[in-house]
């Protein structure tokens, strides 16, 4: 249905309705639980599925072509730096992938802004943030010359 | 009193506006942060960030890397590989920006925290094929979208932005834009001396495979809403090569990727026989494009046009042959964490219908078309090229500034950069912002003036579907049938209905004429009439209906471009079959178009291809 949210296990902490990218988690006005509102515009991206802390939320494949009794059950560990996942086919058979998803602590990205200002005249340049250094490669950012181009025919 | 008059008004003010916080959004906001230290850098997207645009869901490579640090590729290489993908027509100055830039890119990506997959041998990046290298991207977009919120001086998430603003007395300067918050309902405006639209390209235009609970299962996201094309189209942007849509050839039903299949796991595709089909294939299709059949690799259409033509001719289904590679458990592993990485859904079809690749050489399928500026396809607008070597009828301003003033695009927006994918949009952010920065410095921070009454109007135009339903849902006892409205769901399905059987879709094959397009145009008209009485029944519908019209006007757009461009360049793609060849001596050209808003007249005309030297 994409995803689907079980009544026991949901307490209505709204992230999923956060995050949902296709605006499709909402929360139910009766039982202040969250639920898919419109299942034919889920991408089955999970990424309601990976933000709930109680579990809460699984997915069953798409009526129109997904047989019942299968389950892809995912658990994603950000201190861990880790992405686990469970396979169940319809008949029974299981398969188990784990992979690693960061390198580097959440947050540590320094912001642009905090970085040494570039030299006055570099804004007028060829060059964005960090180039050349972080191209790698000896002669600075490549470039053609005008006259390289040539008018096709038509 | 109309229900519009109570809504709160919030207005803000931007140095700078990046309109869509996808891999594009967040490379500009980076970039506009680094050069523009004391400016005011906005960033507003419909969704949220942290997972929004077309890698919300992660990625398992990075399909555009020079790999110029080891002398892998140049970019060069990349403007003829996008070249001869293309059948001839890309924009090679854009192109060539990109990859001149994108390998910097990836290297910031892998020292933010992003899991590059390495050589053990060689201790380079992992190859997947020659431009492609392999990740574990789970947290792609989490970790981008880090490195945007810390440069951003304000992100807004959860406004979908319907409208560009112009200046008052200027109307090819623009000024700002508007929308709404889909969580509050409130009325935002947004005055900025630069915008930068990095929204997304389009799925769900044409007719998708799967019509029940799978619709959202489109290869690109349902949420990537055209946006990106609708918003320059009001304000008179040019575009360009809007005809050239892509059909893309994955696994059944899931539409999972095929890419590492085949240039990784050296996987390969046969019909129900067993049989080789694409060589004879190939050898017909010289005789209607020539020798573009001929270039290495094959371009992405032309094998589309095989597998067509196969199982038109009742050889279906297609396989991918995996059963032998997938006996390598390396190998089965990536198979399967490829899907897991990027397009989970289709391992969800695997289990549910048992099909393990190892056992099962799983079915092929040919999706629909889609309109979007960074795969293996190149739709978007006309922009300005880089002032060191574009040609001078590709330069009139900044790089990457449109045809008006200010408004400047990255990723899907910008036409004519076919296979910049997630790392080269990113980039292509990047180069748009440090353009735009200088805009904005160099004109003093001169601030353009929004009029009230176009905003007033605006906020009228933009929540009277919420009144529409009200009003009209009171002639009713109950359901979805309504004389007086049209839910956004019930325009969405004449869209793609129209765009499916007049304009190419997959109940044509594909194909169109000069006389279906023009039927086509005749029932777009009367749909786009009726969008005017589009019912909202809450906030949620309220962004669907203006999605809704964005992917309209898009349509349009589309429609025009494809009557316009007489021949057939793109087999596989479509087919003009009242021209079915392609045509080097009139069309070996791009095709622009112009929209005025008040008449609702299209202008198209042709503008020249230029080559990089061999």
């Amino acid at each position: 249905m994409p995803t689907f949210v079980y009544m026991t296990r949901c307490d209505g902490c709204g992230h999923c309705v956060d995050i949902c990218p296709s605006d499709i988690m909402h929360i139910d006005e009766t039982y202040r639980r969250a639920f898919n509102l419109e299942p034919n515009m889920c991408w089955e991206c999970y990424a309601c599925v990976k933000s709930c802390p109680q579990n809460a939320i699984d997915v069953r494949g798409y009526a129109d072509f997904a047989p019942l009794g299968h389950s892809v059950r995912v658990l994603r560990e950000e201190k861990k730096a880790t992405v686990s996942w469970k396979i169940r086919f319809r008949d029974g058979r299981e398969k188990d992938f784990v992979s690693p998803i960061r390198t580097t602590a959440w947050g540590s990205i320094p912001s642009p802004g905090e970085l040494d200002a570039p030299e006055a005249g570099a804004l007028r340049n060829q060059e964005l943030a960090h180039e050349p250094q972080s191209l790698h490669i000896e002669g600075g950012l490549p470039a053609l010359s005008p006259g390289q181009l040539k008018r096709g025919a038509a | 009193m109309g229900l519009f008059t109570r809504r709160k008004t919030v207005s803000i003010d931007a140095d700078i506006l990046i309109i869509g916080g996808g891999m594009a959004g967040c490379g500009a906001t980076y970039e506009a942060r680094y050069w523009g230290r004391d400016l005011k850098i906005v960033c507003v997207e419909k969704a949220n960030i942290e997972r929004s645009g077309a890698v919300a869901q992660g990625l398992y490579a990075i399909n555009c890397y020079m790999g110029m640090q080891w002398g892998e590729n140049q970019p060069e290489d990349h403007v003829r590989y996008a070249r001869n993908d293309l059948m001839g027509l890309v924009r090679e100055d854009l192109g060539y920006d990109i990859a001149r830039h994108v390998d910097g890119t990836v290297h910031k990506f892998e020292e933010w925290g992003l899991p590059i997959m390495r050589n053990p041998e060689t201790g380079r990046y992992l190859r997947e094929g020659k431009w492609q290298i392999m990740i574990h991207g789970e947290s792609y977009k989490p970790i981008v979208a880090e490195a945007a919120r810390k440069a951003a001086t304000e992100v807004y998430n959860r406004i979908m932005v319907t409208h560009l603003l112009t200046d008052r007395t200027r109307p090819d300067r623009v000024a700002g834009a508007v929308g709404f918050n889909v969580r509050t309902g409130d009325f935002y405006v947004f005055r900025a001396k630069a915008v930068i639209v990095s929204a997304g390209g389009a799925s769900h235009i044409f007719k998708p495979r799967a019509a029940g609970e799978g619709m959202g299962r489109t290869w690109y996201a349902p949420w990537s809403s055209a946006s990106a094309y609708a918003l320059p189209i009001l304000v008179g942007a040019k575009m360009m090569q809007m005809e050239n849509r892509i059909v893309l050839t994955r696994f059944k039903d899931g539409y999972g990727p095929v890419g590492a299949y085949f240039l990784h796991l050296k996987t390969y595709t046969q019909n129900a026989y067993g049989e080789d089909y694409e060589p004879k294939w190939f050898a017909v299709l010289r005789e209607t494009i020539g020798d573009y059949v001929d270039k290495h690799p094959v371009p992405t259409c032309l094998r589309n046009h095989a597998f067509l033509e196969e199982v038109k001719a009742g050889r279906g289904p297609i396989r991918m042959v995996t059963k032998e590679a997938f006996q390598d458990p390396h190998k089965e592993t990536v198979g399967w964490e490829n899907f897991l990485g990027m397009t989970i859904g289709q391992a969800v079809v695997w289990a549910s219908q048992n099909i393990d690749p190892k056992h099962t050489n799983p079915e092929l399928t040919t999706s629909e078309p889609y309109v979007m500026g960074s795969h293996a396809t190149c739709s978007g607008a006309w922009a300005s090229g880089p002032s060191d070597y574009a040609p001078a009828e590709y330069q009139w301003g900044y790089n990457r500034m449109m045809t008006v003033e200010g408004l400047f695009g990255a990723g899907d927006t910008i036409g004519g950069t076919a296979h910049k994918f997630s790392s080269g949009s990113f980039t292509e952010g990047r180069i748009a912002a440090k353009a735009a920065v200088n805009y904005v410095l160099e004109r003093k921070r001169e601030q353009p003036q929004v009029s009230e009454a176009e905003c007033n109007d605006l906020k009228k135009a933009i929540f009277k579907p919420l009144e529409t339903y009200t009003v009209g849902r009171n002639e009713i006892v109950a359901g979805t049938v309504s004389p007086s409205y049209l839910l956004p769901l019930h325009g969405l399905q004449r869209l793609e209905k129209i765009m499916d059987e007049y304009v190419g879709g997959i109940g044509s094959h594909y194909t169109t004429n000069e006389p279906l397009l023009t039927r086509g145009l005749e029932l777009l008209k009367m749909l786009k009439e009726d969008l005017e009485l589009l019912g909202a029944e809450n906030l949620h519908q309220l962004q669907r209906a203006w999605e809704l019209q964005h992917r309209m006007l898009t349509s349009e757009a589309v429609t025009q471009h494809t009557l316009y461009r007489e021949e057939t360049r793109w087999p596989g793609y479509y087919y003009r079959a009242d021209h079915p060849k392609l045509d080097d001596a009139n069309w070996h050209c791009f095709t622009l178009s112009r929209y005025d808003r008040h008449s609702g007249s299209w202008q198209l005309e042709k503008a020249p291809v230029y080559h990089i030297v061999d």
